[in-house]
């Protein structure tokens, strides 16, 4: 069962890399707002900005792949209601193969996708200026930190993909986690911020996140930052995980 | 054969109900169907044969009664049906991204099969789809999709093969071309159970058919059975009311007579 798991599983995850590789433009759109952003705030607010960092485009480039991440993981449940609506989800599911690897092709899918729209957009922030003398291990950190996040981030896509009742319905979720970086040290100290906001950005998952990620690629001491980060991402993927699957075996008896 | 395996129905289904909240779609459905024959669930939309299709093919559970498929119980080995069965849905279940070629592939391997490759072109050619083999599958007319998808049922070739409307929303030609691979299939020993809301179609394919009507099943016969059911015809005289052509004519046929 295992075998054919992972074998079904590969020949999905085939499949829907195909569907990425035949629309690029959803590569090209996932990249676009936290390019935009990037250049927004580097080139326009940035001069006023004052994060105590010599580079703001280093400081800023974290947050940003927050954003990718979240703006990537829309077209996850996008292809998954997509799958739905065809009807060729319950084909698969008709089928004599390991049922869950319908999921997870569409999860290992998604980690990919977001995996190419980072490289897009540190690419850009390293011709914006973007330097980091992070090492191998640092990198790994960062590498390990944005697909847990992804991962987390997708199974939310899931749920978002399996519940939906129109396209539009099936990505909206996103949105609420394009804006949570603003209301984090992603952009700004939080220190500037009046008590409230800065109490829920001190307490919100992108601000560890985005410090630890800071941290390692500034080659500064991470902290406590990296477990609080840690924490979070298992967490949500825990939560993520279980609900999409209760969502999924409502859908599938 | 022993006698025993022909007895076997290819589908056995007893008592099924299913319940959407309050709406009692089916109410205890009972057929059997014989292997290797074409059997036509007729009735209305929304009589419930799409919900009885889905049941047979495990993607939604009955809320009673039971049902074998190939022999195997649905509840309890749904696994097995699973491998005896193929189901094309009421719309074109296609990767439309993928071309016409790379969803019989994808089916193929999925399905463990080991010439993947030689069995969609055999597919392709058979469904007249060589020519569109390597095109998008969003490029395809509604009759192209529903050969493909029907085309993807065949791999692997499961005993049997459930085929929920399939020639809705069709043109004349495409819809000919369907029952024509339809009629191919029974005379390979596949056991078909076709649902249609199409009277000539249950009447051009099927070896039984069987009326779905609120929930049960009100009649299932061959089709010399199903008009047994009615009177004899009887032979009426009916006076023939004049149409508006004919009163058109009359009135310029006079008109142009007196004017002579």
């Amino acid at each position: 069962m295992t075998r054919r798991f992972l074998g079904d599983t590969a020949l999905l995850t085939g499949r829907s890399l195909r569907h990425i590789s035949r629309s690029p433009d959803t590569i090209i759109t996932t990249t676009l707002m936290p390019v935009a952003f990037l250049l927004l705030f580097v080139y326009v607010l940035g001069g006023s900005i004052d994060t105590g960092s010599d580079s703001y485009v280093t400081y800023l480039l974290p947050g940003i792949l927050v954003i990718t991440i979240a703006s990537s993981i829309s077209y996850t449940a996008f292809r998954l209601f997509m799958d739905l609506k065809s009807g060729i989800f319950e084909r698969f599911q008709s089928m004599p193969i390991a049922r869950s690897s319908v999921l997870w092709a569409h999860v290992l899918t998604s980690v990919v996708a977001s995996a190419i729209s980072i490289t897009v957009v540190v690419l850009v922030a390293l011709l914006m200026g973007f330097r980091s003398g992070a090492g191998v291990m640092a990198w790994l950190a960062v590498a390990g930190i944005l697909v847990l996040l992804t991962l987390a981030l997708t199974w939310l896509a899931v749920i978002a993909g399996l519940s939906a009742k129109s396209v539009d319905g099936a990505s909206a979720f996103s949105y609420p986690l394009i804006l949570l970086p603003f209301i984090s040290s992603a952009f700004v100290l939080t220190a500037t911020m009046p008590g409230p906001v800065r109490a829920f950005a001190e307490n919100q998952p992108v601000t560890p996140i985005v410090n630890a990620l800071r941290a390692l690629l500034t080659q500064q001491p991470v902290h406590a930052d990296i477990w609080v980060a840690l924490a979070w991402c298992v967490g949500i993927l825990g939560f993520a995980y279980v609900l999409a699957m209760a969502t999924y075996h409502r859908k599938v008896t | 054969m022993t006698a025993e395996a022909t007895v076997a129905p290819a589908l056995h289904v007893e008592a099924l109900e299913k319940s959407f909240k309050e709406l009692r779609v089916l109410r205890g459905v009972d057929f059997d169907v014989e292997r290797g024959t074409v059997f036509a669930l007729l009735g209305a939309n929304g009589a419930g044969k799409t919900t009885v299709v889905r049941i047979l093919s495990t993607l939604v559970k009955a809320d009673a009664g039971t049902a074998t498929v190939a022999g195997f119980d649905l509840s309890t080995d749904p696994a097995h049906v699973r491998e005896a069965i193929s189901l094309t849905g009421q719309f074109a279940a296609v990767d439309e991204i993928l071309t016409g070629r790379e969803n019989l592939v994808l089916m193929a391997r999925l399905r463990h099969q080991k010439d993947a490759d030689r069995i969609a072109d055999g597919l392709l050619s058979r469904f007249q789809l060589t020519d569109a083999a390597r095109r998008r599958v969003s490029t395809y007319s509604g009759g192209m999709r529903r050969r493909l998808d029907i085309a993807m049922s065949l791999i692997g070739s499961p005993p049997v093969i459930f085929l929920d409307e399939p020639t809705t929303g069709l043109d004349p030609q495409s819809r000919l071309e369907v029952w024509r691979s339809i009629t191919e299939l029974a005379h390979q020993g596949t056991t078909v159970l076709l649902t249609t809301q199409y009277l000539d179609e249950a009447e051009q394919l099927a070896d039984r058919i069987a009326i779905l009507h609120e929930g049960r099943i009100i009649a299932n016969g061959t089709l010399a059975e199903l008009k047994l059911l009615l009177p004899p015809a009887t032979v009426e005289y009916v006076e023939k009311q004049p149409t508006l052509e004919d009163v058109f004519l009359a009135i310029i046929g006079t008109n142009t007579g007196e004017q002579r």
